[in-house]
């Protein structure tokens, strides 16, 4: 009866496995068919003879690459700019005493019921009075800062012990010294956290991108693919070929460094 | 010298405040700003000359109530947040389930498999499931017809393109859930497991009687944080069905895109995004009231 229990369990395991799966790898599949190969019945799992023209499409006739490098610049960026700005101010508001810090945090806090959207219409109109719209720095506004970025790096700074720090001023560093030479080294493992989240973030991003970046060559790669597949709805070849072009950097990235992701996912959980 | 109050207050003020200024200028003044913007005619004419602006107080909000696609947009919305957050929620639960179950091996490679799609490209997978939901050449239809469903027009039919949605985005974000759920889990204590044991009970009056009230305070917490993720729905319907069938996927978002950056119609896009707001704000308040009456946390 265990037995039995235990057998059923693990094919329903493997069976949803395969379920979850299989789009993800019909997608790598198809995108080494020949172009029309997939629109026949039934629909073929591999490729009778596998080939890169869908890739060579999309690099000579579309030029994918100028997408593909705006989502890295932009990423890149981003990572940074956040990494700077939200751990500065994470550290600050979890140690360093000041009159309004909590009053402040408080502040910050009540923005995570705002949904993001909101404020694009005006962000726009802003942006466009300074000319930022069709720029990388229209593109990165957004991602300079967060909250969400701020709490978690106030989190895990709280753990830093006082008297390691107090120990430090008794020693005569400054705070600015304290900061890169004490906390950073003790936040390494947030700040990877940080770093793939706001990597991720950017690179995925969708709907901001799409209203910033109007001329098809400041496009990121899912802008690029939104387009593309509303002017190549037969060309499935093609389009997968792209989706595996835009996937596969930040699926990578995320089986390299899974253990930090879970950690942010999980204390990002408990703030409720 | 360097010990002195003053200096670890002005480090302070100057550790914030690059992010301070960053999210005030970029967040909450567009996002103030945006409310005011829904009490003017703000168009493409404004945008050209800003002196064609004018107030019109409560006009947009008027003129929405009363546009029929509004409230098509509001009911396709409601539908995508209340069938497919609880579908999404059961589809983690149950994969949390299972992957906590003991008899169940190389748990590690299974939960990366399940987590993977939530870290790909929404937009690409959303492609990839446009096709693989065509009417004749789409691997599900292939998969239903095997079990003697005849074939599904998903995302040309009115009745299924939402559905059809749903489908997507339960395999696009049920990992993410599941892995709260199966931290959750392992947080309770398995004594309770082990007295219910002694007690008679079956799997299922343990998942009932043990697991579910343990896991209270995840799941309000996991069904506020997904529903209110839900309101935003945006990508699927602009790359799977442009809106369309017969506008059965033009959500409350999807419209305010429409309003402010296809027709520039500002002022209304804002309108639409403070209904949006508010609706977002009233579901989390029920769902925390609703936590209070329950006693959970």
């Amino acid at each position: 009866m265990e037995k039995l229990k235990s057998l059923l369990f693990n094919l329903l395991v493997w069976l949803l496995v395969f379920l979850v799966a299989f789009p993800l790898l019909w997608m790598v599949t198809t995108s080494f068919m020949h172009a029309g190969e997939a629109a026949s019945f039934p629909p073929p799992l591999l490729p009778k003879s596998p080939t890169l023209d869908a890739y060579h499409e999309l690099f000579a006739g579309n030029h994918i690459e100028v997408y593909f490098f705006n989502s890295v610049i932009l990423a890149v960026c981003a990572t940074i700019l956040s990494l700077s700005f939200n751990v500065m101010a994470g550290y600050a508001f979890a140690k360093l005493r000041f009159k309004g810090r909590d009053a402040m945090f408080n502040i910050l806090l009540s923005a995570l019921i705002i949904p993001a959207q909101v404020g694009m219409m005006p962000l726009f109109l802003l942006l466009k009075t300074f000319g930022l719209v069709n720029t990388y720095a229209g593109a990165l506004v957004p991602w300079i800062a967060s909250v969400f970025g701020i709490f978690m790096v106030r989190q895990f700074s709280q753990a830093i012990p006082d008297e390691m720090i107090e120990a430090a001023r008794v020693d005569g560093a400054n705070e600015f010294q304290i900061f890169t030479k004490l906390i950073i080294p003790n936040l390494t493992p947030i700040l990877v956290t940080l770093g793939l989240f706001t990597f991720l973030g950017s690179w995925n991003d969708f709907m901001w991108p799409l209203i910033i970046l109007t001329d098809n060559q400041s496009y990121t790669l899912p802008v690029a693919l939104a387009v593309l597949s509303r002017e190549h709805v037969q060309d499935s070849e093609l389009m997968m070929a792209g989706a595996v072009i835009t996937v596969l950097p930040v699926l990578l990235l995320f089986l390299v460094l899974q253990r930090y992701y879970m950690r942010g996912l999980l204390a990002g959980s408990v703030k409720g | 010298m360097n010990k002195s109050p003053f200096n670890t207050a002005l480090a302070g003020y100057l550790f914030v405040a690059p992010a301070m200024i960053a999210i005030v200028v970029f967040f909450f003044g567009p996002a103030l700003a945006a409310f005011i913007l829904s009490f003017t005619d703000f168009d493409i004419y404004a945008l050209a000359d800003i002196r064609n602006l004018r107030f019109v107080w409560f006009k947009n909000y008027t003129e929405l109530l009363a546009n029929p696609l509004f409230w098509t947009a509001l009911k396709n919305t409601l539908f995508f947040v209340f069938v497919g957050g609880p579908l999404s929620m059961a589809a983690s639960l149950s994969a949390a389930i299972l992957l906590t179950e003991n008899s169940v091996k190389l748990k590690a490679f299974i939960r990366t498999i399940f987590f993977a799609p939530v870290v790909t490209t929404l937009v690409a997978t959303a492609v990839v499931f446009k096709y693989l939901l065509h009417t004749k050449y789409g691997f599900i239809n292939y998969g239903l017809e095997q079990i003697g469903i005849k074939p599904i027009d998903w995302l040309g039919d009115p009745h299924w393109a939402m559905p059809a949605i749903i489908v997507f985005a339960v395999w696009k974000n049920f990992g993410y859930n599941m892995v709260i759920f199966i931290a959750a889990i392992g947080s309770i204590p398995s004594d309770l497991y082990e007295a219910a044991k002694i007690d008679g009970a079956s799997p299922w009056q343990r998942f009932l009687n043990v697991t579910l009230p343990a896991l209270g305070p995840s799941i309000l917490l996991v069904s506020i944080m997904t529903m209110t993720g839900y309101f935003q729905l945006f990508a699927e319907p602009y790359v799977m069905t442009q809106g369309g069938p017969a506008e059965q996927t033009v959500t409350v978002l999807y419209m305010m895109y429409e309003q402010g950056f296809k027709w520039w119609n500002l002022g209304s896009a804002s309108a639409v995004a403070f209904v949006l707001f508010a609706m977002m704000l009233v579901m989390t308040l029920i769902q925390g009231q609703i936590a209070k009456l329950q006693g959970v946390k």
